[in-house]
């Protein structure tokens, strides 16, 4: 299925834009008209981490005219190894100015929009209707659903792409034209359920590989050539090197854009939709958190603890609170964990920030431990806390 | 039948790491109980409490969403390959 283009062509190319863009150029299928289109085109690229990255660097090479960055985070060291728009310098410096930087630097020709805030159900509908095409790069749920719900509502396409660990999916969401977001994946998982990048890790090359599939079909919705990926799935698995493609159906009984609608506008908040921590685990945690100075006196005064991290071994590996004993979560959600904790101690359990542990303390104190906690925020407050000195990651 | 069923990185935990698996079956319900079987517990991440199939996991047939075919009941021809499919997030 071919579809029009989205944008019109601009009135013309300049003498310094064709030089610039001649290899597009002498394409037949591209041409001056799709260069001119390109030229008039307003992509918006949310997030500018692992898959804005790439994709807001080709964007801005291939003469996107417009193109906005939302991002409201800051540059992290542990960006560096996947966000290849950002460089050591700008660690510390707010994401959205940096790939504006950088991206100034590949093409002057083009506008750059900086939108250095938090996507919230209160500015998207109106960032959003600025744009031809939004390119989602999210790191989360919630905002993906927000994203696609936004997207639907303006009768906007946009490009989704996803990673974890060597895994990448990638399609292009268009209600007008077949599915959303919501007919591939109709409810968020639980709490839990889905590990993030942050908790499972992401090859960084693999934010390359999505990336670009994302830019080629932004390039190709805005000009209007070739098959675009609306109603299949992009499946890409870096350790075997295949790419599969699989059917998506637009949903008769989607919520959003399926016959009967009953979602017509946002939702409220999408973070209780995704629900940061499941119920159980905000009620085991309540006056059953403790910090990391805590822990530390708690272990100085010698008493009688048992701490244990509920992280994977190889996180383990890279950093891990003194004295505790590695027992990862999955051996509590299967039970197996139980029958190896202590009745006499008071058990401690941890993660990497605080959300698995929680997880995990529902279980324990559904057990019967009744008296025990978890540390709140993680071995990342036990590092920023009490010893700075070891790494983080 | 024999088929091939392709599982996704975060359930590799359960195959011992292995990311296709063979498993047997005439519909895709037998399927995924011989692979419950084969690997215990993974069944419990695809289906939930009432044994339906979660809503962020998909289950391809071929190419096709089980979804809009015959749900659990749909036919496992042999040599096709299921593929299990959950909602991921990161970027």
């Amino acid at each position: 299925m071919s579809l029009p283009p989205l944008v019109e062509p601009a009135a013309e190319l300049t003498v310094d834009e064709v030089r610039r863009y001649s290899r597009h150029l002498i394409i037949p299928d591209v041409g001056m008209a799709g260069q001119k289109r390109l030229k008039n085109a307003k992509v918006l690229c949310v997030g500018a981490g692992g898959l804005g990255s790439p994709a807001l660097l080709y964007l801005a090479a291939a003469g996107v005219g417009t193109l906005g960055v939302i991002d409201f985070d800051v540059v992290d060291e542990s960006n560096l190894q996947r966000q290849v728009i950002h460089g050591q310098s700008d660690v510390g410096r707010p994401k959205a100015e940096s790939a504006a930087a950088s991206v100034r630097e590949i093409n002057p020709l083009i506008d750059v929009v900086v939108h250095n805030e938090v996507l919230t159900t209160e500015n998207v509908m109106d960032i959003f209707a600025r744009y031809d095409l939004i390119v989602d790069g999210t790191d989360n749920f919630a905002t993906r659903y927000m994203v696609n719900d936004a997207a639907v509502l303006l009768g906007k396409p946009y490009v989704w792409g996803s990673i974890y660990r060597f895994d990448g999916q990638a399609s292009v969401f268009w209600a007008e034209h077949g599915p959303c977001y919501r007919c591939l994946y109709p409810e968020p998982p639980p709490p839990g359920m889905v590990p993030s990048c942050a908790e499972g890790g992401v090859l960084g090359v693999l934010c390359a590989s999505i990336g670009s599939i994302q830019v080629n079909e932004a390039i190709k919705l805005l000009t209007g050539i070739g098959e675009p990926l609306v109603g299949r799935l992009m499946i890409y698995d870096a350790l075997e090197m295949t790419y599969r493609s699989v059917k998506v159906r637009k949903d008769p009984e989607c919520v959003l854009c399926g016959k009967n609608p009953t979602v017509t506008e946002l939702l409220e908040d999408y973070e209780a939709f995704c629900g940061a921590v499941s119920e159980e685990a905000q009620e085991a945690v309540s006056g059953s958190t403790i910090t990391a100075a805590e822990l530390k006196s708690w272990q100085d005064a010698g008493e009688n603890i048992y701490v244990i991290d509920v992280r994977e071994p190889n996180e383990y590996e890279i950093v891990s609170i003194p004295g505790a004993v590695l027992i990862p979560k999955g051996e509590f959600l299967n039970g197996s964990a139980l029958e190896r904790l202590p009745q006499d101690k008071k058990i401690v359990l941890h993660c990497k920030s605080g959300v698995r542990s929680a997880e995990c303390l529902a279980v324990v104190k559904n057990a019967g431990f009744s008296d025990a906690v978890h540390l709140g925020g993680g071995v990342l407050s036990w590092i920023k806390t009490v010893d700075p000195s070891l790494p983080t990651y | 039948m024999s088929v091939s069923v392709r599982i996704p990185t975060i359930l590799r935990t359960y195959t011992n790491g292995s990311a296709e698996v063979s498993g047997q079956g005439a519909t895709l319900r037998e399927v995924l109980q011989k692979l419950d079987a084969d690997f215990p517990g993974i069944g419990a991440r695809i289906l939930d409490e009432t044994g339906r199939i979660r809503r962020f996991v998909n289950v391809y047939v071929g190419e096709e969403d089980v979804r809009f075919a015959d749900n659990l009941d749909t036919a496992t021809p042999d040599g096709v390959q299921v593929s299990i499919i959950p909602a991921v997030a990161g970027g």
